[in-house]
């Protein structure tokens, strides 16, 4: 699998991070080397092997459905870029 | 009493207890050799006045009889853990001024058991590297030198500023984090000892996320002593980390017996790499032979997989990162990107995380974001995932066969020269974690303990590997390796 120009501007897309057109053949070219170190996967016998889901064997702990926080509106804000009234400020979303 | 930094845990505790030295001294030695240490670029926040606090009040906890564990003992904790009021920003710059609300499980275990915090160390940008150089705060540098060289080399990464703090008796301990060698490779580039323990041991909770199934905290310390005392503070189970363990913590201090007699320690043929370094090879034999000698008897074992473990890793460790990352928007916390007349939220967040990551983290997001997407998802997060069932169950086998330990090199080569690797593909950087990240993947604990020098006079560590929630008798095995290696070599020091 050989990654071109354009599937490195649409990874990038994918994970919102800028990329300006003519870093695009470099980035190109680091995740082909990445994907061919990758590659030596395929030479696995994964049949009927099971894709970890859990390095331990254990049963996530159940607790009960209650509030146990909350009424923290000051702190969750604190460190915010653009906190406003209360809110969470960001540039206009809907036309 | 002079040069208190250059104590480890338990001398100072010790020492504490004994009324011969306060935590207040303890803490203005340490304080004063970070201040004159500004060259290794180790401690990146300090906090002396958080420090003297806690210094005093560990001093009154003694006088009036209630010493827990770690009272009155200076350490420094890595930038990844949250601290309340304190910056915590995992060495980037996209969480540049952030101050948590909140204290991580860790740190605050540590508080409780009295320790006092010196500041937060160095590290490589959200943990992602293995030489501390891509750090928002810029490279911390090995107080090690190579013979009369003055070439910078790197203290290993990505708890860099960890390991050359405690190599350099900055502090008499430090946190670090684990998610693919990222304790032990920085331990045996500086001849101190690390240790990660099983995953799940200690609550990741407060710690900022890379990969959430691999990363474990654990510490880095003088001796393996001290790592025992440290780890205990350290772990236990959490309400606030679904997958800690709810498992009781030994005193793993009292199982330091030195006594292996019968242990069965493991010699795994497929780490003996080609191209190994013949001194590399030298000292595994040495240590194979150092455990023999205290009783243990040395087998020949197999694990087949462990080729592939490298290339797994760098399927899972980048999505689960992609996925953890995607938090960094700008609108929580940390930077927000200056926008132009008329961008939207999408640009917002494209060029909030263009400026706010560096390169090695933008890249593994979007390696991760390729291996998830539509279309590959089964052929490379899948597959990966299933390669680290059959890496696990190496593990496994091995175990059943009757091994209690693994030994094998902690890195295949000595701290390299900072720079060195940049020109590199990214790939030789990977390589670094060839003989710990198998661990990671297999969720078990690892100890990297200092045993040898190479010729230039350069720490060279050896990594052995326990059972499942065996900490305690890793140690042991751990203890009984550092009595017979002897390792006392300091840098000198020019800093």
């Amino acid at each position: 699998m050989s990654i071109d120009q354009s599937t490195a501007a649409k990874v990038a897309k994918l994970a919102r991070i800028k990329v300006e057109e003519d870093a695009l053949p470099a980035l190109a070219e680091e995740f082909n080397t990445i994907l061919g170190f990758i590659e030596q996967l395929n030479e696995v016998d994964v049949e009927g092997v099971e894709p970890m889901t859990s390095v331990t064997p254990q049963r996530l702990k159940r607790r009960a459905d209650e509030v146990t926080d909350g009424n923290q509106q000051a702190k969750v804000l604190a460190n915010a870029p653009d906190a406003r009234e209360g809110f969470f400020a960001v540039p206009k979303v809907v036309e | 009493m002079t040069d208190l930094n250059k104590l480890g845990l338990a001398e100072a505790r010790d020492l504490l207890r004994k009324g011969e030295t306060t935590s207040v001294a303890l803490t203005e030695a340490c304080l004063a050799a970070i201040d004159s240490a500004g060259a290794l670029n180790a401690f990146v926040h300090k906090t002396p006045e958080i420090a003297l606090e806690r210094a005093r009040a560990a001093d009154a906890r003694i006088a009036a009889g209630d010493a827990p564990a770690m009272c009155g003992l200076p350490i420094g904790i890595k930038d990844l853990f949250c601290t309340k009021g304190v910056e915590s920003q995992a060495a980037s710059n996209i969480l540049k001024g952030f101050k948590p609300e909140y204290e991580s499980t860790v740190s605050q275990k540590l508080q409780d058991a009295g320790a006092v915090m010196l500041g937060k160390l160095n590290m490589d940008e959200f943990a992602m590297g293995s030489s501390n150089e891509t750090s928002a705060y810029g490279a911390a540098i090995s107080p090690w030198r190579r013979g009369n060289e003055e070439t910078p080399l790197t203290p290993g990464g990505s708890s860099g500023g960890s390991a050359a703090a405690v190599a350099a008796d900055l502090c008499l301990a430090a946190t670090g984090t684990d998610t693919g060698g990222s304790i032990r490779q920085p331990a045996a580039f500086t001849g101190t000892v690390g240790i990660k323990p099983t995953y799940g041991r200690c609550s990741r909770w407060g710690i900022v996320a890379f990969a959430s199934s691999l990363d474990q905290a654990g510490p880095m310390t003088k001796n393996v002593r001290d790592a025992a005392i440290m780890l205990e503070a350290m772990c236990g189970h959490d309400a606030k980390d679904s997958t800690s363990a709810d498992l009781a913590v030994p005193n793993f201090e009292a199982m330091l017996t030195g006594d292996i007699k019968g242990k069965k320690i493991g010699i795994p043929r497929e780490y003996r790499m080609e191209g190994m370094p013949a001194e590399i090879a030298k000292l595994w034999d040495e240590g194979a032979a150092m455990l023999k000698g205290a009783g243990a008897e040395i087998v020949d074992i197999s694990l087949p997989h462990t080729k592939y473990a490298l290339p797994a890793y760098y399927v899972i460790a980048p999505a689960e990162a992609s996925s953890n990352l995607a938090r960094y928007d700008g609108v929580r916390y940390g930077h927000r990107a200056s926008l132009a007349q008329g961008d939207g939220i999408t640009e917002m967040y494209e060029k909030t995380r263009a400026e706010g990551f560096g390169h090695e983290v933008q890249r593994r997001v979007m390696v991760g974001t390729y291996v998830l997407s539509a279309g590959f998802y089964d052929a490379y997060y899948n597959r990966a995932r299933r390669v680290r069932t059959l890496i696990k169950q190496d593990f496994e086998q091995a175990f059943a066969a009757g091994v209690d330990a693994i030994l094998t090199p902690a890195t295949p080569s000595a701290a390299f020269g900072l720079g060195e690797m940049t020109d590199e593909d990214p790939v030789k950087m990977y390589l670094n974690d060839v003989f710990t990240v198998t661990v990671n993947l297999a969720g078990l604990p690892g100890i990297s303990v200092p045993t040898g020098v190479d010729s230039q006079g350069l720490p060279l560590g050896l990594q052995l590997i326990g059972r499942p929630w065996e900490e305690g008798d890793l140690l042991n095995t751990a203890y009984a390796l550092e009595q017979a290696a002897g390792f006392v070599a300091k840098p000198a020091r020019w800093w």
